[in-house]
């Protein structure tokens, strides 16, 4: 049958339009009193765009679904995708919302001076916005350097900005998503096997017989395909060891859980190794062909026997013994899963080497139901110039101090752009695209100085978060929904390419990444950077290199492309690990050499100091981070974020279920805004745990009227307002944020204040 | 044809997927849904017990909201289907008042809405919305009345539990331990 | 320790959902209760040839049944939330639904309990006078207008008072259906445990019976019947007392659901309300002054009659609240 849609409608009627006119009022009336009931898109009538996940990191493949109106209806994961298989994470699914949020940045902004330092805004045209970004650029470069305007940035705007930046001349640069959150975990890794994980990690989760998960809360974060994998471990009757000081969903579904006191892992870590040794548990043949150092690794952790353990994490010896021997007697299908925001206590190299040395003696890396061997497709980047040299970059304010610093660190960059910071490689300028410093670098009230601090900043988001409140112009970014991006040629067990192509135009004023980062590069002078007028082109151009096109990515969404080499170690193969020795270090060597622990040592971390409680802070499955909350689909799933309090903890300060309480940390600062209480056995009596990204506060005027985030505004406390200790991991310089404590007030601190004054 | 709908309670995070799989496949307003999701623990620190149930309609067997209905508005379709329609609604309640399990409500139009089992997707052969996007695969439909089906099976080889058995309501969604 | 957290479930157009009827269910109960109870004595007695010993209860009372039931019928359709589609109720007929049923039912007493008193127009005017509400006079004016000037109400009216034994026998019948209508329509939700109790429906058709009475003691301007009526609402009240304990004795000796529904009145949010509200001014301290009265104090007769009309209507407030609060667990 043939199906007329509105449009075809229309064509055909177009000599009726005047009685249709004359109508109208009475139809609309008849509408508003009898609604016409909204059918559901059905499967056939959709068109389809593929897409990829810009709601987390995960970037998971999907098809947006419009109808024929051209209306944005639902997103749906790619069945083919292996990093979703068809199955989108519930942000995923409620991404959508991103596009319809009605409080998204919608035009260019430019500062004006604001009464009582108001952040006020005046709405500007892209050309205004640009001038004035060229025009401070240049200054900063006339004054002190190209090098001093530093990049801030995620995800996969990031590229875009990242290539403008070089090309400019500037590689002071970092994101969040390291020193904050893996960059601990990498270089563990790469200090044991000369190989990171990246993203997502090589877990061989579907075929392993035992997984161990230590801070890491698979389930509450939706690394959706490993949530996938674990599920399938589920069905097949698999081990799960999980340690968690919370009674964490994945500590629910687990074989065992461990309640471990906080701080403490290392020393189960090492009281685990103790015991596969000492029993024989590890892969012999393994050790012997593949690893350096199992003879003085041995002699290390005789002394950390489950009993020493014991005192230390508060888990009974015998637990120990007893999940020791299951993890042992999996090699080599066991997985001590790595974990992500591995962002503890300072010594985190050390807790994630202590991960990948126990995986190593273990024989799980490289080894079906361990770690896979990934593969990525390597793409051509498009001819250009070389980039300029620049004076100094990330790497001399990040690598001076801390050896194993892989990527940019975001908070040496924020300590170099502080008042007090005298040294050569002074940050004077930010360009922050896509994220949100306030929240994700620690602390608050440096950040806070740093910002204040500059010449100059720029911010390019969807949405008013708290950063657009500092910046001097403010760019409106279209959503992942509404713009191309680069490719996602993410490594995994069968190199694939996934693309993100524009479901429907920008919304508003916005624009895309590409397009705010070319023409500010045209604009300063970078055209022989630019030679294309649309990223399409560049795609397009890459796609082909590959034996692909744009016109098939957007067909199938994802394309697969062959190994070239095997996924697993076969049995005595001789291998080459990117290390100084050649072989997995159990004893690193470079670490020996710059003076870092070449074996994880244990280090007490203190205790909670009497009356406080430590403040644990975590995920919820739909959301990530801040920038959700204001999702109204993701919102409306879950906008009450709670504080867990053990029912002792709620006896002491009389607390019910539900109360509206404040948080005080012992430097005296006080949360902006109070947060529900639950009261719950999940939690241990000396913690209190809430998810991370609440709390919003971030508010702007334009020509006078208010614009902030209106559902997430004021909802609950950010960890990052209470978080005050920072311990630095040596190696890194990761920044280590769960040494943290708080106290509860139950009366409004605030209210207090007012009456004072 | 008996549709029903088994859940992995061992499986299931929580996440709430589900629910914002239903609100985008079926137009259900801001502010409402149509399942929802339960986190039940029990017990003492450490010694506890924890889990999640993704609920909605049962589409029970024996419908007392079908029954109370004074307009034929809720009704059964094939394979045991509770809808509504919308038309025929008047917006008593008295469904929502017979229902233990608290499925339907108002929709913002006035007419009472619930869970349709995707009755739009089940007939083009597809799961509803809920089940096919679920991360975890915790939640299974079919056919009850086909032995052979998957459900059929999971029903049969595994512990399970329906929701308020005791108001006689015959549920067809079965949690599976 | 048990914990239970909901997800998308306290979200704004839901919460709390389950507290949907409030009192214009409430007070529809009420007045088809008391609408039944009218009816059912004026028929009674008309058919029992007690037409002139009892002229308020049989040709008077029931031209207020109209307004009641039009008032109830006006409650209804304003708690609905689909308001243009009320015509669908009359569609169809439902034998399962006591929504549908009732609706059909209440049409039909409406309309029959119009033309009732039509057809007393002299009775009417003569009550009026004795009352002194001669303002009024513009109805019985209206009536005999109807009557004379009009053809169609004409032969309704003289149809109606020549064959007035039949639609007796009519009317009684659907005024009981009726006041069983009241009762089990709640009763019908057996997901609310505390509704979902087969003395339920007894016990309001009993109170909305009593209602009826109490409504004829109070306007009726005859010593005689309000006398008759003070013995029968005594009984009446009687029965409730009795149906009350029996209710609340079989819900404790339930299973716990049904335990926890008789907490509400024992010890729980509605003992009070219920307890000393609704038994005690409303049904037993209006028993003892029936009591008194007969025994030949004087009590003006309009307080135990309103004790018990207020008692009635409360006691439907705190069933349709109560009741919703009432859920199994899960």
């Amino acid at each position: 049958m043939n199906k007329l849609n509105r449009r075809d409608f229309i064509k055909i009627s177009g000599t009726a339009t005047a009685g249709i006119a004359m109508a109208q009022p009475l139809t609309g009336i008849w509408e508003t009193l009898f609604p016409k009931e909204k059918k559901p898109l059905l499967e056939n009538e959709a068109i389809k765009t593929p897409t990829v996940c810009e709601v987390c990191f995960w970037n998971c493949a999907g098809w947006v679904y419009k109808d024929n109106e051209g209306k944005i209806k639902k997103v749906i994961g790619n069945d083919i995708d292996p990093h979703s298989n068809g199955r989108l994470c519930p942000r995923g699914t409620g991404g959508l919302g991103m596009y319809y949020d009605e409080d998204r940045l919608k035009k260019p902004l430019i500062r004006v001076k604001g009464k009582n330092g108001k952040p006020e805004f005046k709405e500007a045209t892209w050309d205004e916005a640009f001038d004035v970004i060229v025009k401070n650029m240049k200054a900063i470069e006339k004054k002190y350097g190209k090098e001093s305007m530093a990049l801030l940035f995620h995800g996969k705007t990031g590229p875009h900005f990242e290539h403008l930046f070089k090309a400019w001349g500037s590689q002071t640069m970092g994101e969040p998503a390291g020193a904050q959150c893996l960059i601990t975990r990498e270089a563990g890794f790469i200090a044991t096997y000369g190989a990171g994980l990246a993203s997502p990690e090589p877990t061989d989760v579907r075929n392993t017989n035992c997984l161990v998960l230590i801070g890491n809360h698979i389930g509450e974060n939706m690394h959706n395909g490993h949530v996938q994998e674990v599920s399938e471990l589920i069905d097949k009757g698999g081990t799960i060891i999980t340690v968690d000081p919370r009674f964490s969903t994945m500590a629910a579904h687990s074989t065992k859980w461990l309640p471990i006191k906080p701080s403490t892992d290392l020393a189960l870590l090492l009281a685990w190794m103790n015991v596969i040794i000492n029993e024989g548990l590890y892969d012999k043949d393994y050790v012997a062909q593949y690893t350096y150092g199992f003879d003085q690794l041995k002699e290390h952790v005789q002394k950390y026997t489950p009993e020493w353990a014991e005192s230390i994490t508060t888990i009974p010896a015998g637990d120990i013994y007893e999940t020791a021997r299951m993890i042992g007697g999996a090699s080599p299908r066991v997985i001590i899963h790595p974990g992500r925001h591995t962002a503890w206590y300072g010594d985190d190299t050390q807790r994630t080497r202590a991960i990948a040395i126990l995986n190593a003696i273990l024989g799980s890396w490289g080894r079906e139901g361990g770690f896979y061997f990934p593969e990525k497709v390597k793409l051509p980047k498009e001819a250009h110039p070389p980039f300029p040299k620049p004076k100094w970059s990330w790497k001399d304010i990040s690598r001076e101090k801390h050896k194993m610093a892989i990527m940019g660190i975001t908070n040496e960059i924020i300590d170099h752009a502080l008042p007090e910071y005298k040294g050569p490689y002074k940050v004077k300028g930010m360009f922050i695209a896509a994220t949100n410093p306030l929240q994700s670098i620690p602390s608050q009230d440096k950040i806070k100085r740093a910002l204040d601090n500059q010449d100059f900043i720029v911010v390019v988001d969807t949405m008013p978060a708290e950063i657009t409140g500092y910046a001097d112009v403010v760019l409106p970014e279209a959503t992942y929904l509404e713009r191309l991006d680069h490719l996602r040629t993410a490594h995994h067990r069968q190199p694939n390419i996934a693309l993100r192509y524009p479901a429907v135009k920008p919304k508003w004023d916005s624009k895309p990444g590409w397009w705010i980062a070319r023409e500010i590069g045209i604009r300063l002078g970078l055209k022989d950077f630019y030679e294309w007028e649309d990223f399409e082109e560049v795609l397009d151009w890459q796609l082909k290199q590959v034996g692909s096109s744009i016109e098939e990515l957007k067909k199938v969404g994802v394309k697969y492309f062959p190994r070239k080499t095997p996924m697993y170690l076969k049995p005595g193969e001789e291998y080459w690990f990117n290390t100084n020795t050649g072989k997995i270090e159990l004893y690193s060597t470079d670490f020996a050499e710059w003076g870092y622990d070449p074996m994880p040592v244990y280090k007490d971390h203190g205790d909670t100091p009497p009356g406080y409680l430590r403040l644990i802070y975590g995920r919820l499955p739909m959301h990530t981070f801040g920038r959700t909350l204001n999702n109204p689909y993701l919102f409306e799933l879950q906008h009450d974020p709670l504080l867990w309090v053990h029912p002792k903890v709620a006896r002491i300060y009389g607390l019910e279920n539900g109360q509206e309480v404040w948080l005080k940390n012992p430097k005296g600062k006080v949360s902006s805004f109070p947060i529900k209480v639950r009261i719950t056995e999940r939690i241990r009596h000396d913690s209190v745990f809430m998810p991370h990204g609440f709390g919003n506060k971030g508010r702007i005027f334009v020509d006078g009227k208010k614009l902030e985030m209106h559902r997430a505004y004021g909802r609950g406390i950010l960890d990052s307002e209470m978080i005050y200790n920072i311990e630095k991991d040596p190696e890194t310089g990761g920044t280590g944020m769960r040494n943290n404590f708080v106290t509860i007030l139950t009366e409004n601190p605030h209210n207090k204040k007012d009456k004072e004054s | 044809m008996r549709y029903a709908m088994a859940i992995e309670v061992n499986k299931c995070v929580g996440c709430g997927d589900c629910v914002v799989a239903c609100q985008t496949e079926n137009n259900v307003p801001m502010g409402y849904s149509r399942d929802w999701i339960i986190e039940l623990a029990r017990g003492e620190y450490p010694n506890l017990f924890m889990h999640f149930e993704s609920r909605r309609c049962n589409h029970c067997e024996d419908t007392p909201c079908v029954r109370t209905c004074p307009t034929g508005a809720s009704h059964v379709i094939e394979g045991g289907i509770v809808k509504v329609t919308h038309d025929e609604c008047i917006g008593c309640g008295a469904c929502i008042e017979a229902c233990p399990y608290e499925a339907r409500y108002f929709h913002p139009d006035g007419y009472v809405d619930k869970c349709t089992f995707c009755d739009h997707r089940v007939a083009d052969g597809l799961d509803p919305a809920c089940v096919s996007v679920c991360p975890t695969t915790c939640m299974h439909f079919g056919d009850l009345d086909d032995p052979d089906s998957e459900i059929s099976q999971l029903i049969k080889s595994r512990e399970n539990y329906t929701l308020i058995p005791e108001a006689g309501t015959a549920p067809q969604i079965y949690y599976l331990k | 320790m048990e914990e239970l957290f909901q997800t998308a479930r306290d979200i704004h157009g839901l919460y709390p959902h389950v507290h949907i009827w409030g009192w214009p269910i409430a007070t529809y109960l009420f007045l088809g209760g008391l609408a039944a109870g009218i009816l059912l004595f004026a028929t009674l007695y008309y058919l029992k040839g007690k037409e002139n010993d009892m002229p308020f209860t049989v040709k008077i009372a029931p031209i207020f049944t109209f307004i009641i039931i039009v008032i109830g019928l006006l409650l209804l359709v304003y708690d609905l939330h689909h308001k243009l589609y009320v015509w669908q109720l009359f569609t169809t007929f439902r034998i399962e639904s006591p929504m549908s049923w009732g609706a059909w039912t209440l049409v039909a007493v409406s309309i029959l309990s119009l033309l009732w008193p039509l057809s007393y127009v002299d009775d009417i005017e003569k009550y009026l006078h004795e009352r002194g509400w001669k303002k009024l006079d513009f109805i019985t004016k209206f009536i005999r207008d109807l009557e004379h000037n009009w053809l169609i109400p004409r032969f309704v009216i003289l149809t109606f008072r020549k064959y007035r034994t039949f639609f007796a026998w009519i009317l009684l019948f659907l005024s009981i259906i009726l006041g069983i209508y009241t009762g089990i329509l709640l009763s019908a939700f057996n997901a609310h445990p505390l509704w979902n109790n087969p003395i339920l429906g007894p016990l309001f058709l009993t109170s909305g019976v009593s209602t009826g009475s109490a409504f004829v003691m109070w306007l009726s301007n005859n010593k005689k019947e309000r006398k008759l009526m003070s013995t029968i609402d005594m009984a009446l009240i009687a029965t409730e007392l009795f149906f009350i304990i029996h209710m609340i004795m079989g819900m404790q000796a339930g299973p716990e659901v049904f335990k926890q529904a008789a907490h509400l009145f024992l010890g729980g949010e509605f003992t009070v309300l219920f307890w000393v509200v609704f038994v005690g001014f409303g049904l037993v301290l209006p028993f003892i002054l029936e009591a008194f009265e007969l025994k030949g104090f004087h009590i003006p007769p309009a307080l135990p009659a309103l004790l018990v009309l207020i008692g009635g209507f409360i006691f439907r407030v705190i069933m349709v609240y109560a009741g919703q609060m009432s859920e199994y667990p899960f």
